[in-house]
């Protein structure tokens, strides 16, 4: 039992992460926080780690609703490829 | 009852088409060149196939799943490549220190955090060449799940990849973020 319990900094850090997207389930969410009374890096990378996905989300927001177009003159040029390909 | 045939008319894709399929190809590669050629590839494979083309999906629906082979074969491409910059690792990979973190890749405290504002446009330059220099392979996966915040199942049925490969990738290129972010803004 114990030995099913116990993870590695790397193992734990990817349930870190992936409890960033809320995609861990509960029995990592264990896993994790028992790693957090033996080790102290994991602790900060985790305290990092939302401070990070705050920088994420603020450049998500930003992209997501840009949306990008083909210029006038690429779809002039596309439309004489298919024609010359058409022929 | 008897459904409509739909019939293909290449000359009118680039108008009703062509943004459409550009839009979706930039949001997945975020390379407006790449996207270009894609699109050009996606419209060339269409007239090829044109025959195939049986009439009961919407143009661009048929169209939209030609251009999704271009993005597989894309990563395909891309995650077969050797010799590019590869991830550096930030835990052992083997010997009895499997698993823990590499002395030079621990993560420091950042002392300047609080000094240094979010809403900063140098902040948000400095995080863009961070995700630039991950290898393009881990950038691409990163920006589907982060950044355009597509669902897990979606990118690894688009990609062909399982949740597991995600969940790595997606690991490998925040720890990277982390520690790039880490020298060039945090502790710089």
């Amino acid at each position: 039992m114990l030995k099913k319990l116990h993870i590695t900094c790397n193992e734990a850090t990817t349930i870190c992460d992936k409890s960033q997207y809320k995609e861990a389930s509960f029995f990592e969410k264990i896993k994790l926080t028992l790693h957090f009374l033996g080790c102290k890096i994991c602790k900060l990378y985790t305290r990092q780690n939302k401070r990070m996905s705050g920088l994420y989300k603020d450049k998500s927001a930003a992209c997501k609703n840009k949306i990008n177009y083909l210029s006038q003159t690429d779809k002039e040029v596309l439309k004489k490829q298919i024609k010359e390909f058409k022929v | 009852m008897l459904q409509e045939k739909i019939i293909l008319n290449p000359d009118k894709w680039i108008d009703n088409y062509a943004d459409y399929l550009f839009n979706y190809a930039v949001v997945r590669v975020n390379d407006s060149d790449l996207s270009k050629d894609l699109v050009q590839d996606t419209f060339f494979a269409g007239l090829k196939s044109a025959k195939n083309f049986q009439g009961k999906a919407s143009e661009r629906t048929w169209l939209v799943s030609i251009l999704k082979r271009k993005v597989i074969d894309h990563y395909r491409k891309i995650n077969s490549k050797k010799g590019q910059a590869e991830v550096r690792m930030s835990f052992y990979n083997d010997g009895e220190n499997e698993g823990s973190w590499i002395e030079e890749r621990v993560p420091q405290s950042w002392d300047n955090a609080s000094e240094k504002a979010i809403e900063n446009q140098e902040l948000k330059t400095q995080l863009d060449n961070c995700i630039d220099n991950l290898p393009e392979k881990y950038a691409l996966v990163f920006r589907m799940k982060t950044i355009q915040e597509f669902e897990t199942e979606e990118i690894c049925k688009e990609l062909d990849i399982t949740a597991s490969n995600l969940w790595v990738i997606i690991h490998r290129a925040r720890t990277q973020l982390r520690k790039c972010m880490e020298d060039n803004w945090f502790n710089n």
